[in-house]
């Protein structure tokens, strides 16, 4: 449902993102791990169709992200770092206006608000203004917005961030649950995270991929925990 | 169509949630009053209402950047600028949205100044025709400011730098057409040159509206300002939109 091919992408001097290939199935789970400025959410805005590759492409759900960006971001949720949202919104008010632009209309709506408020476990909020929610309800808002039209690909740039250990439960949870019919990108800093929800696993390092394969296969290859295979693939390849 | 539509509904919305709008609306009521009575309104002795427009322009100077600077400043700075691109919403249709949502917001403002043409219609027996001709043109140029703040905006994440970079583009186009000047321009430019920075100011097109007279190098002035300011923001903000 993802096909990424040799995305590079540079900013001034920096090249965040140089030569990335992958693919996500249906059903899978795509941990995006690497260190702070390895080019993570870069590769995900590229994704949503936020910024534009410098060279290389990707598709999505069979839309190129050149070409069709309106259809692509049609057919994905994006969770962006940190949840940005109209803060001065209400919870309500907020998921209204993206069923707006999601064409969402009548009953539709009123279904799929339905379904997205107690799953995402906001409706104690959901008539409060967005800047005076906790960290930890202003991810979910993110992710109730993202989740809204049930789109087939979901790319989430850390949703756990800034969650208490309950509610990143919860959110793990839910990403198990959503998995079967899904492609789901998550990129992560958490190692257990991986394990916990993660099909698939991709080390990315000064934008360039180091690892691709799955957690078990890692620690059978390197006989240490997850966190000891991050650290000895990341600094080896930086040294 | 439907996107346009969300981001123009949201972004008007949004300002009347927060204290912007009542703040705007009653600042700018109150000036526009005050203006049009120093202007001498009574000692005209005329049932028209000349005094109130003519002070418009320099009202809207200060006015309008200042509703046009958080359009994307504030989107930029905290973040949800990659929300609202990400969903299925194409930037001309973003920036068509807000500027089409603030502009309607100036025009309720325009609205509210009712009272004063009830007041003149009170008072005497003034030219109809020529007050909606006046509001006409003041809606075009507000259009107009609201484009070139619009664009700053773009330029700066910052809300103070966009409202003072478009305050100074704004008045640079309303003195560029005042009597002092195009003479002490006219004192050493050819005169071709000083009509052309007359023809480039929000002024002289503005007043020859309020004449009453409706001609097309003045709408068109508008319609080609607004376009373009407006064309031009919403390139630069596909190219700084991540930054």
């Amino acid at each position: 449902m993802i096909e990424v091919k040799e995305l590079r992408r540079s900013f001034g001097p920096i090249v965040a993102v140089d030569g990335v290939s992958f693919s996500v199935e249906k059903g899978d789970v795509l941990g995006f791990l690497g260190p702070n400025g390895a080019g993570k959410t870069t590769v995900m805005r590229i994704l949503a169709c936020f910024l534009t590759p410098d060279s290389g492409t990707a598709s999505v759900c069979g839309y190129d992200i050149l070409k069709k960006p309106v259809q692509v971001r049609r057919s994905l949720g994006y969770l962006a770092e940190n949840a940005p949202a109209y803060n001065e919104m209400t919870v309500g008010a907020f998921l209204n206006f993206v069923c707006d632009a999601r064409q969402i209309t009548g009953s539709k709506r009123k279904q799929s608000l339905d379904r997205i408020v107690p799953m995402c476990a906001i409706e104690s909020v959901y008539h409060q203004t967005i800047e005076t929610l906790s960290k930890g309800y202003q991810r979910r808002v993110g992710l109730a917005q993202a989740l809204i039209h049930d789109p087939d690909v979901l790319i989430l740039d850390e949703p756990t961030d800034g969650l208490d250990p309950n509610q990143k439960y919860e959110v793990r949870k839910l990403i198990n649950k959503m998995a079967k019919d899904k492609s789901i990108i998550v990129s992560t800093h958490i190692l257990e995270e991986v394990e916990a929800v993660c099909s698939r696993m991709i080390i990315i390092s000064r934008g360039r991929i180091l690892v691709d394969s799955t957690p078990e296969k890692l620690k059978e290859k390197y006989r240490c925990s997850l966190d000891e295979v991050f650290r000895k693939i990341t600094r080896a390849k930086v040294a | 169509m439907h996107s346009f539509w969300a981001v123009f509904k949201r972004e008007l919305k949004s300002y009347f949630t927060t204290p912007l709008a009542y703040v705007f609306l009653v600042i700018f009521l109150f000036f526009s009053g005050y203006l049009t009575f120093k202007q001498g309104f009574y000692e005209m002795r005329q049932a028209d209402m000349r005094a109130f427009f003519i002070s418009l322009p320099l009202l809207f100077v200060f006015m309008v950047p200042a509703t046009a600077m958080r359009l994307w400043a504030e989107e930029r700075k905290v973040g949800s600028i990659e929300l609202l691109l990400t969903l299925p919403i194409t930037v001309t249709q973003a920036v068509l949205g807000k500027f089409f949502a603030a502009w309607l917001f100036l025009a309720i403002a325009l609205a509210l100044t009712f009272p004063m043409a009830i007041t003149v219609c009170y008072l005497g027996d003034p030219d109809v025709g020529l007050i909606i001709t006046g509001y006409l043109g003041s809606l075009l140029m507000a259009g107009g400011f609201l484009a070139i703040g619009c664009f700053f905006s773009v330029v700066s994440k910052s809300q103070v730098i966009s409202f003072v970079l478009s305050v100074v583009a704004c008045a640079v186009l309303v003195f560029a057409g005042m009597p002092t000047t195009l003479n002490f321009a006219s004192t050493f430019l050819p005169a071709g040159l000083v009509s052309a920075i007359e023809n480039m100011s929000f002024q002289t097109h503005f007043e020859s509206i309020q004449k009453g007279v409706l001609e097309f190098k003045d709408l068109s002035y508008f319609v080609l300002l607004i376009v373009g300011w407006v064309a031009a923001g919403s390139i630069v903000l596909n190219e700084t939109k991540a930054g």
